[in-house]
């Protein structure tokens, strides 16, 4: 069986008696007044009523009605003594219970037994702790967040494939030239500045960049969970960003999608340009790369 | 599975037990009042009211009509599963510890905690088919256990009793001329307290859960060691599953150590191990607090826990629960 709760409490009619007659002391107990209380079902479907009236705190009938749900047990065999006990009259605490008192709840969370090892995770998880090693070299994993888009553990700051559609950090990009002649300064050059890497870093910008979606005209409630929510349906999306005005912490009305697969980022385009959102017309295009 | 939670004591949990046929779950907690719940939907039936101080174990008959409770108001009671009422009282020295009714329900045996100069006692009682005969002798009182003692219950035939506690060895007794039949071993034994002993189903086996974070599996006839189940947290109480080869274990941290730590940290979850194996299957959540009675189903298709958050759990299983594979 299984309780399924849904207590309304409303104010019933005006009982017959009228108020006049009744005594104005505070103490007695009116219980007597109220009507019976009424078991309706359970019906076919197993859901059961039950009407109950109480007096309230300010002296208010106030009539409950809990509706249950019955479920039948399939295949239930209940040995005739158990059947004979279930019909067993309450006693002790149990004959006097509160209509309000709800000793006995259903969890309203699912309680899994948990396996100490869930098969298959364990593989898939060292292997990825195994990608990161290889990539990283000796460095711990844990230390490695990106102070740009504030991943943690997959690609340092660097290297972070979405800084320059991040906030304005240019300064940055714009340098490896500059950074050069620093480094035979002896100043520290973050690695993808370095001479050597720093193809790398464009190659991965430039392919981040094409599947990069821009999209304008968004309301200014619009946050990120809604756009992504918008475009995951056209396929896997890597990462969302709506530009937010640090000022007044508002959106500035566009941001980016960046898209998995350069289809879906096609089809999204063909989709959503022109759609209305939010009572705003969105232009959705491809954003434009960054002029260096 | 969506547990039933049954909120029917103020004070932390001390013992569950269910009758013979599965539809009835008797709880006891340190609020002086045993309750009894219909175990398929946790509805109460009703309430025991009489003891005077914590209650910490019960034993129903295998007819379900009577109850037996031990407190610690140095009492044990007899009661009318069916109506609640008082059918004799055994009053002792000390507190009562432990109870348990023989195969056919003539005699049962009480423990009584250390107390005053007193140390602690196993006493047989002869149990009257009518109330009107019961008389309060003991037919026999067994001493010997240094400190408390956690549980005493039956062996096969009636014919010895195995009790353990504080001193944490376990010892089988005659039960018809009180002698000292076996000790556990020191070196295979529990190196801590034993806090709950349970006998399978058939009786052949029990389990040992213990405060040195380990549970063992006796055989009952020769006491040796089948299997030791380890754990990280001292284990309050145990059970096993008489459908499945499963033990389930609850503990948890100390409850004075509680409210110094995070939930997760405490490790309140009954943890399921394979019998065999003495593998690790998994844990089932939800006590805020250390889990000190557990009981299964005799139909094993549900199990219910008691914790010190005072609260009893009663968790039908997924049907996956039972092809789960290690």
């Amino acid at each position: 069986m299984a309780f399924d709760r849904n207590g309304s409490a409303a104010p019933a009619k005006p009982s017959k008696l009228r108020w006049g007659e009744l005594d104005e002391d505070d103490g007695e107990d009116l219980d007597f007044l109220l009507p019976p209380r009424q078991v309706v079902g359970p019906d076919e479907n197993g859901i059961k009523k039950v009407i109950e009236y109480k007096f309230n705190d300010d002296g208010n009938k106030v009539k409950i009605t809990t509706t249950t749900r019955v479920r039948k047990l399939a295949k239930a065999r209940l040995s005739k003594s158990a059947v004979e006990r279930r019909n067993w009259a309450k006693f002790g605490d149990a004959v006097h219970e509160d209509v309000g008192a709800r000793l006995t709840m259903v969890s309203t969370e699912e309680i899994l037994l948990e396996r100490p090892r869930a098969p298959g995770t364990k593989g898939e998880e060292s292997k990825v702790a195994g990608d990161n090693l290889a990539q990283l070299g000796k460095g711990g994993a844990v230390l490695m967040v990106c102070r740009t888009c504030g991943k943690k553990g997959d690609h340092w700051t660097s290297r972070c494939p979405y800084k320059d559609l991040a906030q304005p950090v240019e300064t940055f990009v714009d340098k490896p030239a500059a950074a050069e002649p620093t480094s035979t300064k002896g100043a520290y050059v973050p690695p993808s500045m370095r001479a050597g890497a720093e193809r790398t870093g464009t190659e991965m910008r430039r392919r981040n960049e094409e599947n990069s979606v821009r999209v304008t005209n968004l309301s200014e409630d619009t946050r990120e969970p809604d756009l992504l929510e918008l475009f995951r349906t056209f396929g896997p999306v890597s990462r969302v960003y709506v530009a937010i005005d640090q000022k007044t912490g508002l959106s500035r009305g566009f941001g980016f999608v960046n898209f998995v697969n350069k289809e879906d980022a096609e089809r999204a385009i063909n989709k959503l340009n022109g759609y209305g959102y939010d009572n705003l017309i969105l232009r959705v295009e491809w954003a434009t790369p960054r002029a260096n | 599975m969506r547990p039933i939670l049954m909120k029917g004591h103020e004070r932390p949990l001390t013992f569950l037990k269910y009758n013979r046929e599965g539809d009835l779950l008797f709880s006891c907690a340190k609020d002086h009042t045993p309750t009894v719940w219909f175990a398929d939907n946790g509805e109460r039936l009703g309430t025991y009211r009489g003891h005077n101080g914590a209650v910490w174990c019960c034993d129903v008959s295998r007819d379900s009509m009577r109850l037996i409770t031990g407190s610690a108001d140095t009492t044990a009671k007899l009661w009318s599963v069916q109506n609640g009422t008082q059918l004799f009282t055994f009053n002792f020295d000390s507190p009562a510890r432990s109870v348990d009714f023989s195969i056919g329900d003539k005699l049962a045996v009480i423990t009584t905690d250390p107390f005053m100069e007193l140390p602690s006692a196993v006493h047989v009682k002869r149990i009257a088919r009518d109330p009107a005969d019961q008389a309060s002798e003991s037919v026999l009182v067994l001493r010997g256990h240094q400190g408390r003692i956690a549980r005493a219950v039956w062996g096969p035939l009636n014919k010895t009793i195995i009790s353990a506690g504080e001193d944490a060895i376990i010892r089988v007794w005659d039960s018809e001329t009180g002698k000292l039949l076996r000790e556990s071993d020191k070196e295979t034994g529990h190196k801590k307290a034993v806090t709950s002993l349970m006998k399978s189903v058939d009786g052949s086996h029990f389990v040992t859960g213990s405060q040195d974070k380990s549970a063992k599996l006796w055989d009952i006839r020769t006491l040796t060691l089948i299997k030791t189940y380890v754990t990280e947290r001292p284990v309050n109480a145990v059970t096993m599953s008489p459908l499945l080869d499963h033990v389930v274990l609850g503990g948890g941290q100390d409850a004075s150590a509680v409210t110094m730590t995070d939930h997760r940290a405490g490790k309140f979850e009954a943890k399921f191990f394979d019998k065999i194996l003495q593998e690790e299957i998994g844990g089932v959540k939800g006590h805020f607090g250390p889990i000190n009675a557990l009981a299964f189903n005799p139909d094993g298709k549900s199990f219910s826990s008691g914790g010190e958050d005072g609260y009893v759990r009663l968790h039908h299983f997924d049907p996956d629960y039972f092809n789960i594979k290690i």
